[in-house]
């Protein structure tokens, strides 16, 4: 009978958390150069955010007549605009800077269809008004602070505080480095983005919450390990947990990558990269954490019985 | 471990069938659907308005509008009252950011009574669903003799309270004459109206129905005014209004200000063609009452113009060549068969209370949605037959036996947004594959347990029990954690990312079900019948 191979061996003892030196560095680059990227070459703020028009054309020749449909639309006053191909030589797009109210608009949009005619296919029309763009803004903010507060009071009510305070710094990490390639690779920034980033909070957590729940289970069972290693122990346990896992999802998540079309490709982008992230900060931030807020064994000692106190190594025969 | 009682055994077996034949629709093409017996399961899951194209447009209830007009009736009302009761007042004036009226009394002994007779216009709210009494519409307050009545902030909300009902009513009655199928129309927050039309591909022109005030007004031309002047000098005669037609260019006309008959009084309106000139024409009928002063009022002006008027533009302004007594009547005015069909639908759906503003507009073409469908479907099944070959390679049997719930799951979640009527999106579809990562994640827990209990040296039937009853702990927290993170998704997104949280919380509860239960009975199952010596994991 085939039994699987076994990809990841049983008793690796890798030192994670004895590399912290190195990796707590990595970790604050991840969090800040984001934050530096977003300050200096910004976010590519979708029309979600910023307002504005947005058309999806395909054109009946291949390639499109970018210049044509350029001068087309130029002199109809409709003011900033920006014309580019999208996806495949025959598809364009055409983004129309926020007007000041919504009225305007919807005339804009009617004079460039009427400018156009019948030459293109529209595939797609977005048009953001002012009002729900800063709507979006502060729900999309909202939402991640909402989903932030409701994963730590779960987290406190089911560990600990220490456990809950690692769980939201290294969702702060996560959240901060999936921004900065958004910034780095000029995605576009919009509601699908936050979208993509409570899903990969939900996920990195999921991770986050297994490991927990292994080190919980060995600070009962190894009263005397020295933390450091017993950090170590419990993530090297789930070592195999965690790669096969995470390989898996990102398996799942890669054909989005190349066949998901463009309207999903930021998504699939900020997934695949969650994946990853997420899985690095639950080795390299959440546990080592623990060291820094000094987890109490007490709080979980007490009710274990008094039959795992006599295994004091690793329970491998 | 390996005994499980009958009626759960049977209870599992029957939710699995229960989701294959519920899931099963969704693989059949809609045609060939239509033609299978009424007892086979026909709910497919709702395609989303990215998937199958369609129009989203979220319209915003003109406040300043709705609050003008209201005005206006309050300013009418208290001259009316004051007048039957003889009191003498000046400066009656609006004041729109205020949202009031005002009023001085000339003679100080009336004040008091005007007072108390204008508090009458004041009318209780009902606000609550118990009926309950929640305020007047109209706070009336005194300061010597100026008297002002202002529009309460309970009276507002009813006003777009029932503005909205009934603007709800008259877009649906447009969009429904539009053609198209299971078009939603619903109320969002306090002062807007979300429309999804899915399948519309000339949004423009729906858009110009939905959007068109559709107030119908018929006036008389005042034969005495030059418009060409007035439209150059500006000064309008009193009594008058300066309108101009909706030709390029713009001609003027100059209407008295009095309505001969409105649109409320119109009971019907129909698409036709002019039986003489074979124009596309609107044809219409008055009710009684407006029958009647139509009848009188074409009576007193033969050989006279009037003009049709269309949300203060100028249709058409035919000469009267003799009374129109009948009650019915036809509208021409140089129109497209499309432009007369869009006219009558109009007219037929009444006015808007209020101008409806565009602020969110998302429409997608039926070939991108086609496409979507296309490259979504191809990206999740590659992506599945990747998951499903990895976890074989990585666990052997138990990795099929989660492969097997795997396919379950997936079927599960398709069952389960059929029976809800929910709407799947492409993000939707991302989410489906999402979940299957999350759902092997339970049984790579599991197995990784079992391959630990073995190391320590335990039997086969031991490892198995004791790896699924302690990973099923960190699954459940693991799973709460992301659930948290979807429910916030659902409530703040719409469209496209509700469908994401909706596929992804149905995928992962269905998945603690499938990973766990469904897992744990083939392993039993299978332990039962083989009775190994060791594990092949």
């Amino acid at each position: 009978m085939f039994r699987g191979l076994q990809l990841i061996p049983a008793d690796t003892k890798i030192d994670f958390v004895g590399q912290r030196a190195i990796t707590w560095f990595v970790s604050a680059f991840l969090t800040v150069a984001p934050l530096l990227l977003v300050a200096t070459v910004g976010l590519n703020m979708g029309i979600d955010f910023q307002g504005g028009t947005l058309i999806e054309v395909q054109t009946k020749e291949s390639p499109a007549n970018l210049a044509d449909i350029r001068s087309k639309i130029s002199g109809l006053g409709v003011g900033e605009v920006q014309i580019q191909e999208f996806g495949a030589p025959d598809e364009v797009l055409i983004r129309i800077a926020s007007l000041p109210t919504e009225e305007e608009q919807q005339a804009s949009i009617a004079k460039v269809k009427e400018a156009l005619g019948d030459s293109v296919e529209y595939r797609r029309t977005e048009i953001v008004g002012p009002t729900i763009s800063s709507e979006l803004i502060a729900g999309g903010t909202f939402a991640v602070v909402v989903a932030m507060i409701g994963i730590m009071i779960y987290v406190w009510f089911r560990f600990e505080w220490q456990f809950a305070v690692a769980a939201i710094a290294s969702l702060v990490h996560d959240v901060t480095a999936t921004i900065g390639l958004y910034a780095l690779m000029q995605l576009e920034f919009n509601v699908s983005s936050i979208a993509a980033i409570l899903t990969i909070i939900g996920y990195s957590l999921n991770d986050k919450v297994v490991i927990f729940d292994r080190i919980r289970e060995n600070l009962r069972k190894y009263k005397r390990m020295p933390l450091v290693e017993l950090l170590d122990l419990s993530i090297n346990e789930m070592l195999s947990r965690a790669v096969l896992t995470h390989v898996t999802t990102f398996l799942a998540m890669l054909p989005f990558l190349f066949f998901g079309g463009e309207a999903i490709y930021g998504f699939a982008v900020a997934m695949c990269f969650g994946i990853v992230v997420g899985a690095y900060s639950s080795i390299f931030v959440a546990s080592p954490m623990q060291l820094i807020l000094g987890v109490r064994r007490e709080a979980f000692a007490p009710s274990a019985s008094p039959a795992k106190d006599k295994s004091e190594a690793p329970a491998r025969a | 471990m390996l005994h499980f009682q009958r009626w759960k055994v049977i209870l599992v077996c029957a939710v699995v069938l229960a989701g294959i034949i519920f899931a099963i629709p969704n693989l059949i093409p809609s045609a060939a659907l239509q033609g299978l017996p009424s007892w086979i399961p026909h709910k497919q899951v709702n395609l989303g308005l990215d998937l199958q194209g369609g129009a989203h447009l979220l319209y915003r209830i003109d406040e300043k509008d709705l609050v003008e007009d209201w005005l206006g009736n309050i300013r009418g009302d208290a001259r009316e009252t004051l007048r039957s009761n003889r009191i003498g007042y000046t400066d009656l004036s609006q004041n729109v950011s205020a949202k009031s009226v005002s009023l001085r009394i000339r003679n100080p002994e009336d004040v008091d009574k005007a007072f108390t007779e204008l508090k009458k216009l004041a009318l209780p709210v009902g606000d609550d669903v118990f009926g309950g009494f929640s305020g007047n519409d109209l706070e009336i307050t005194r300061e010597g003799d100026k008297i002002t009545l202002a529009i309460t902030e309970v009276g507002l909300n009813e006003r777009f309270g029932s503005a909205i009902q009934a603007s709800i009513e008259t877009i649906r009655r447009r969009v429904d004459a539009f053609g198209t199928t299971e078009p939603s129309i619903q109320r969002e927050g306090r002062n807007r109206i979300l429309v999804q039309v899915p399948g519309v591909s000339d949004v423009q022109r729906l858009k110009g129905l939905i959007g068109e005030t559709g107030k119908l007004e018929f006036k008389l031309v005042d034969p005495a005014a030059n418009a060409a002047e007035v439209a150059v000098s500006k000064k309008v005669p009193p009594g008058n209004e300066l309108v101009y037609s909706s030709d390029e260019p713009p001609v003027p006309y100059v209407l008295k200000d009095q309505v001969m008959v409105s649109g409320e009084n119109l009971v019907d309106a129909q698409p036709g063609f002019d039986s003489r000139t074979g124009e596309p024409i609107v044809t219409f009928r008055f009710d009684q009452a407006g029958a009647k002063r139509f009848g009188r009022v074409t009576q007193d002006n033969v050989g006279l113009p009037f003009a049709i008027v269309l949300d203060n533009a100028v249709i058409s302004a035919p000469v009267i060549r003799e009374p129109i007594l009948g009650g019915t009547g036809q509208i021409s005015g140089n129109f497209t068969v499309q432009e007369a069909n869009d006219l009558s639908v109009l007219l037929r759906s009444g006015a808007l209370p209020a101008k409806l503003t565009v602020i969110e507009e998302r429409t997608v073409g039926a070939s991108l949605g086609a496409d979507s469908i296309e490259s979504g479907k191809k990206a999740a099944i590659v992506g599945m037959l990747l998951v499903v070959a990895f976890m074989f390679v990585a666990y052997g049997l138990f990795g099929l036996f989660a492969n097997l719930a795997l396919l379950i799951n997936v079927a599960l979640i398709f069952a389960v947004l059929s029976l809800m009527g929910a709407t799947l999106t492409l993000p939707g579809i991302a989410g489906i594959v999402l979940v299957i990562g999350i759902a092997v994640d339970a049984n790579v827990l599991i197995n990784e347990r079992i391959r630990e209990e073995i190391r320590a040296g335990k039997s086969p039937i031991a490892s198995v029990d004791s790896g699924y009853s302690r990973a099923l702990i960190t699954i459940i927290d693991s799973n709460v954690t992301t659930l948290i993170a979807v429910l916030v998704l659902f409530w703040l997104g719409s469209g496209p990312v509700r469908g994401f949280a909706v596929t992804l919380t149905v995928g992962i509860l269905a998945s603690m079900f499938t990973a766990v239960t469904v897992t744990r009975m083939m392993v039993a199952f299978w332990l039962r019948w083989t009775r190994p010596k060791t594990l092949p994991l």
